[in-house]
């Protein structure tokens, strides 16, 4: 059965918007969903994500909270417990440090430490990347962090259809979800094809078919790598990009196999180097296709500096396109 | 409505017991540390059970409980099984974690246990969230939280009295001040050492209590509690209590003297109540004995389970680290 064309037509909107949109309809669509965190109501978000929320649906289910990460995150959990399904706002992932106690300590052990008697049904969002100049405690990307935590599952989603419909999935899933909305990716505009009613928040997705390289990226490093992959294209190098998606667990199979027909690969990720979430994926590739590779394993991350403020030292410090096109160049056409 | 103490035979007899089952209970766990029966961290509650006892028995069934690291005497008087809590200690599937939470991580589901937290300060937010939970679902439940005086150090405990005073949440924030966080001494860590005071800064109503008499326990606890629902509003209820034992197994307790452990070690909350018991003649010699009696087979019984108990296969080790579902 079609719908009338006139209900499928694709709608342009925001990543905010998006994001939004789906708080907005996840609250309609449980008494149980409710949202908590630093200015999310009278404010309205400090990333103006829920600007109009509470006034719609109350100070009850959009709930401003003082600035307390440790204590709301943690009762967040509790109230997850308790039967709630609260979705919790941290204004960036660097104060999620404030919260990391109960992130690590409480949310991720629980159902295992208590033998499958409780689960944590939460969902912590924050925005993550730098790029806007706020230097080195507002810019970080500590995704990989969590990443590392059994218990948790990570999201990234980069386009305006994942702003849109990874929440659902996370508030259905009986574990503790993070999702990082990269900072660079609100203002950014893209079609929600309105057919489109679910995503899963399992796999990760080929953005881009290529043949000759494999580009993995995701979050806010998924544009940035499109562009590279533009770039290549001119001079006749088809890479095929890969938005991860889901950060935790990794969806290997979709890397493997993109890997195994390009048999090269390049890993972008905004996060450092030195034990990151790119180091586990080059390891996990050195493991499983080590002899279907024609070229070593390159990653593209970020400089090993706090983030500074200057524009010209942020963008050097940051992975930027034609970084991740030469690194793919090279790797195609030799060093 | 004032739920009152009723001070007769039935009622007595029912506290002695149950803090009777706590000490006869760990004595057991202590000596089967010493056989390395039990391993890993174990925090005995020696000499603080009328804290636990007390504040329970103002409890209904339906309210939670979150608990700390040394929380035996919790789980008890809660009425998680002897069983399950000794096969829990012992790591066996039979446990009330299957194994995996051990002494510091009790959980029980049906009755509202969460925990067994080994972060000192960690539980009280979870206690925000759990009494924010039962407020927004309607149910007239609260949530009692037990932490120690060393958790009045942690941010956690600042930011939970804030937001429970906030959000006007129905919780017992119950204060075990057994006067040493580990082996730091209360006075060393805190400039004010009365932590009920500390309540007026969140403008949440507050008592401290003598933590060694389980009665006065009580009874301070079932007026918070009338107060909690009546005002729906928190309550902090200060229980000055001591630790004979060491902190952990792990202890040699050169932070403190033995002179000041006899001291305290005269207020034992369970020899107070039986001294008095006797001496008023509410409860004869005899039918302590009988307790006893029946104390001494529940943990013979719980020793005997946790020994028949089964090791989890090594092949469910990943079990739970994500669940399917929520467990109704």
């Amino acid at each position: 059965m079609s719908a009338p064309a006139s209900t499928t037509a694709a709608v342009r909107m925001t990543y905010r918007e998006a994001c939004k949109q789906a708080i907005r309809a996840a609250i309609l669509a449980d008494p149980r969903v409710f949202l908590m965190g630093e200015d999310v109501a009278r404010y309205g978000g400090c990333y103006a994500v829920t600007k109009g929320l509470a006034t719609e649906l109350g100070e009850e289910r959009i709930r401003d909270t003082p600035l307390s990460e440790n204590g709301f995150v943690g009762a967040g959990i509790g109230a997850a417990i308790a039967g709630l399904r609260p979705i919790v706002e941290i204004m960036t992932v660097n104060f999620s440090l404030l919260a990391l106690d109960q992130i690590v300590n409480s949310a991720a052990t629980i159902s295992h430490m208590s033998g499958g008697q409780f689960a944590v049904p939460l969902v912590i969002r924050m925005a993550t990347g730098g790029g806007l100049q706020l230097a080195a405690q507002h810019s970080h990307s500590l995704e990989g962090l969590y990443a590392h935590i059994p218990g948790l599952r990570v999201l990234t989603p980069a386009t305006v259809e994942d702003a849109r419909h990874m929440l659902q999935p996370a508030i259905e899933d009986p574990n503790p979800v993070l999702i990082f909305e990269h900072v660079m990716l609100y203002n950014r505009e893209g079609e929600l094809d309105p057919s489109v009613t679910g995503v899963d928040i399992v796999s990760a997705k080929i953005r881009r078919p290529g043949r000759d390289v494999t580009l993995v990226a995701y979050g806010g490093m998924l544009f940035k790598t499109l562009e590279a992959a533009a770039l290549l294209q001119v001079e006749g190098i088809e890479a095929e990009v890969i938005d991860l998606r889901v950060l935790r667990p990794l969806d290997m199979p979709t890397i493997l196999g993109s890997v195994r027909r390009t048999r090269r690969v390049v890993i972008v990720d905004e996060g450092w180097r030195s034990g990151s979430l790119s180091a586990e994926i080059a390891a996990r590739i050195a493991e499983e296709a080590f002899f279907e590779l024609d070229a070593p394993i390159r990653r593209v991350c970020s400089r090993e500096v706090p983030i500074p403020y200057a524009a010209h030292l942020e963008k050097a410090a940051l992975p930027q396109a034609a970084t991740i096109a030469a690194t793919a160049r090279t790797l195609v056409k030799g060093g | 409505m004032t739920e009152k103490v009723h001070l007769d035979h039935a009622h007595l007899r029912h506290l002695l017991t149950a803090m009777l089952r706590i000490r006869r209970f760990e004595e057991k766990c202590f000596e089967l540390y010493q056989s390395e029966k039990i391993r890993g961290f174990m925090h005995l509650y020696d000499g603080e059970e009328a804290v636990s006892v007390g504040v329970i028995e103002a409890l209904r069934p339906e309210d939670a409980i979150v608990a700390t690291y040394r929380e035996h005497g919790q789980a008890l008087a809660r009425g998680i099984g002897m069983n399950a809590l000794m096969a829990e200690l012992y790591g066996k599937q039979e446990g009330c974690c299957r194994g995996r939470g051990g002494s510091m991580h009790v959980f029980d589901r049906a009755t509202r246990f969460y925990g067994g937290n080994a972060i000192v300060g960690g539980g009280l937010p979870l206690a925000v969230g759990s009494a924010l939970g039962d407020k927004i679902l309607g149910r007239n439940a609260i949530t009692a939280c037990f932490f120690g005086d060393g958790a009045v150090d942690e941010g956690s405990f600042h930011e939970s009295m804030n937001l429970a005073a906030l959000w006007k949440l129905p919780v017992l924030f119950v204060c075990e001040n057994n006067l040493y966080a580990m082996g730091m001494a209360l006075e060393r860590a805190e400039a004010e050492t009365r932590i009920a005071v500390k309540a007026a800064a969140y403008r949440v109503a507050s008592e401290a209590v003598d933590g060694m008499n389980v009665v006065a326990v009580e009874v301070a606890a079932k007026r918070a509690i009338d107060e909690i629902r009546r005002a729906s509003e928190p309550f902090l209820l200060e229980c000055r209590t001591y630790r004979f034992r060491a902190h952990s197994m792990f202890d040699a307790q050169l932070y403190r003297s033995k002179a000041e452990i006899e001291t305290w070690r005269a207020k034992d909350p369970v020899m107070q109540l039986r001294s008095w018991l006797e001496q008023t003649g509410l409860l004869h010699a005899d039918e302590i004995d009988h307790i006893e009696g029946e104390i001494a087979a529940e943990v013979d019984a719980a020793v005997a389970f946790a020994e028949a108990g089964t090791w989890e296969p090594v092949e469910d080790l990943e079990r739970f680290t994500t669940m399917d579902r929520v467990p109704q």
